[in-house]
């Protein structure tokens, strides 16, 4: 029996080693070349044999990185808490109230989430030129938070929907608005909620690649995805491997600390919305 | 803006008598409160199309904006007579198919994982987000790297030490299981919270019934699971259809493995062709309604949304 037990054991142990494996193994590969010294970066060794953080230091040596870093962080942020508050609105307004209109919000947000974006890049790059924010924060900000809006509002809306209403009721009985009643009661209750929905939509701003290297010209509003599919080596002699290496490993730091303080609250917000939505 | 405040106006007034004040004032607060999500998205993406459409019925070359003029359907003839075009949606095509039927099954075994393991329940799951977190372009580099020649390790493994980028069936592939990596994470996840709805009663009522395990899985599970699974499939689907960020990263759409959404980038940003591009746009566009469509039409009432209503 005890030897049955400890070969189920073993079984469950190898499945979760090899799923472990699995997923870690192209980061562990990126992060062996970013460690890498040049001499040896071309030796298609799977651990760096000379461990050095050049490649670190040259990237952070050129504002085309740190202003690209800045950007990102700047942009994702801004977006992620326009595209919150937005959201927050919408969805208690889904989840809660009865109004005319909610299966078209609904069917909007679900046309939008399936939108192919490469459609919206002419005739947003022609409409942003025109209107003087292309290659800008804001001409990122707003379609990131467009495209976002739709997971904002499923995920808060599968939260909201698990809320206990009771006390938005008794806040009712004891004389609220409905509008007091979202501000004092419910919104305290929904914080984990949105939390959760704001490390969602960040890891979708983040990720950006297609209107990034669009809608930007210059380092002045381009983030680090399309930053780094336009860095060029530090001499025209030298391929930009080393650099690419280290400033993919630097954007994906975030989403290892994401994952491993809030693993829990990310599965849960990425099924809740899926399927209850 | 202006449309969407006559509307419920007019309905407010006949409504005015039925409905008690409170009701009322729910209603403007619903209102109130969407209000700002759809204009964003109403100004962001419904007006853009419609630009866009307008921007393809036009010969418009930002290199001789001058020239200008309105030329009807004649750039939808040109796309839909290129072989560019056909060959980009075909490739376009079968990565979706293939990439999105292998991550089902993968995803499934993913999910069933995780959803039966008895210990390293936080690890599995905290290592299964990283795929789908991670940047696309970072994975994406770092597969590249990993295939180029000299570099990379896998290359390393291959017999001859040929450049699988280099070439259009090798590249494709290299693409799918690129694609397979980052989105069968995401399929799971959802794949496990439909798991997690199964009762396990059910599941042991089947078991006393003499069901083997596989017979469990498809007489009971699956149907069960039908509205996740479709959920997943619809999309993971739309999603691949879109798929830009992996092959601009692989192969910049070189020896014929651009997908539609790179044909169409590159007609935009290369050939500086807005007309062109707008139809590719467009088209895009059209071919995304027809795959959602298709799932709705086909699968009903297990679409996500129309569960919603109900509510």
């Amino acid at each position: 029996m005890a030897s049955a037990g400890a070969k189920h054991v073993t079984g469950w142990l190898t499945i979760n080693i090899v799923v472990v494996a699995y997923a870690l193994f192209p980061v562990w590969w990126i992060v062996a070349l970013s460690f890498k010294d040049p001499s040896t970066l071309t030796d298609g060794n799977f651990y760096p044999t000379k461990w050095t953080w050049q490649n670190y230091r040259g990237i952070f040596d050129t504002s085309e990185f740190t202003r690209a870093l800045i950007n990102s962080i700047g942009i994702a942020l801004i977006a992620t808490a326009v595209a919150v508050v937005l959201g927050t609105m919408a969805a208690y307004a889904v989840a809660r109230l009865r109004f005319p209109g909610k299966r078209l919000l609904i069917g909007m947000s679900l046309l939008i989430a399936m939108f192919p974006p490469i459609s919206l890049v002419s005739p947003l790059f022609n409409i942003e030129r025109f209107l003087g924010i292309f290659d800008t924060w804001p001409g990122l900000i707003i379609p990131y938070m467009t495209f976002s809006l739709p997971l904002a509002i499923y995920t808060l809306s599968a939260f909201f929907r698990e809320i206990p209403w009771d006390l938005e009721k008794a806040a009712k009985v004891d004389g609220a608005t409905p509008a007091q009643a979202f501000r004092l009661v419910i919104a305290p209750l929904a914080a984990p909620g949105v939390f959760t929905t704001a490390i969602l939509v960040f890891i979708f701003c983040w990720n950006d690649f297609l209107f990034a290297i669009s809608l930007t010209s210059t380092t002045r509003a381009r983030t680090v995805p399309a930053a780094i599919a336009f860095f060029t080596g530090s001499s025209q002699f030298q391929q930009p491997t080393g650099s690419i290496a280290a400033a993919a490993v630097v954007i994906t730091i975030p989403i290892i600390v994401f994952v491993l303080l809030f693993q829990r609250r990310i599965v849960a917000g990425l099924t809740s919305g899926a399927v209850k939505g | 803006m202006s449309s969407r405040n006559t509307v419920p106006a007019e309905q407010d007034k006949d409504a005015t008598t039925a409905l008690s004040e409170g009701a009322r004032q729910e209603r403007r607060l619903g209102w109130l409160l969407c209000a700002p999500a759809v204009v964003v998205m109403v100004a962001v993406t419904a007006y853009p199309i419609g630009y866009a459409i307008y921007l393809s019925l036009q010969r418009y070359d930002l290199r001789f904006p001058n020239q200008a003029k309105w030329v009807g359907l004649s750039n939808y003839g040109a796309v839909l007579s290129s072989p560019f075009w056909w060959n980009a949606f075909w490739v376009t095509l079968f990565i979706t198919a293939v990439s999105v039927a292998i991550e089902l099954v993968l995803g499934f075994a993913l999910a069933l994982v995780m959803h039966r393991t008895i210990f390293g329940r936080g690890p599995v799951r905290t290592a299964i987000l990283i795929p789908y977190g991670i940047v696309t372009v970072v994975a994406a580099f770092s597969w590249q790297y990993a295939w180029t020649p000299g570099t990379g390790y896998l290359a390393a493994l291959l017999p001859s030490g040929d450049a699988p980028l280099t070439e259009q069936w090798p590249a494709i592939w290299l693409i799918i299981l690129a694609e397979i990596w980052k989105a069968t994470p995401f399929m799971a996840l959802l794949l496990l919270a439909g798991l997690a709805l199964v009762p396990e009663e059910t599941l042991r009522a089947a078991m006393v019934d003499g069901a083997s395990s596989w017979q469990r899985f498809a007489f009971v599970m699956v149907p069960l699971m039908k509205p996740a699974i479709l959920v997943a499939l619809l999309f993971r689907t739309l999603d691949a259809f879109r798929i830009f960020d992996n092959i601009y990263v692989l192969t910049s759409g070189a020896h014929n493995t651009g997908s539609v959404s790179i044909l169409g980038y590159d007609n935009l940003f290369t050939s500086l062709n807005l007309g062109i591009g707008s139809a590719i746009s467009v088209l895009i566009f059209i071919c995304v309604g027809l795959i959602a469509f298709a799932f709705i039409k086909l699968f009903g009432t297990a679409a996500p949304g129309s569960q919603e209503g109900e509510r």
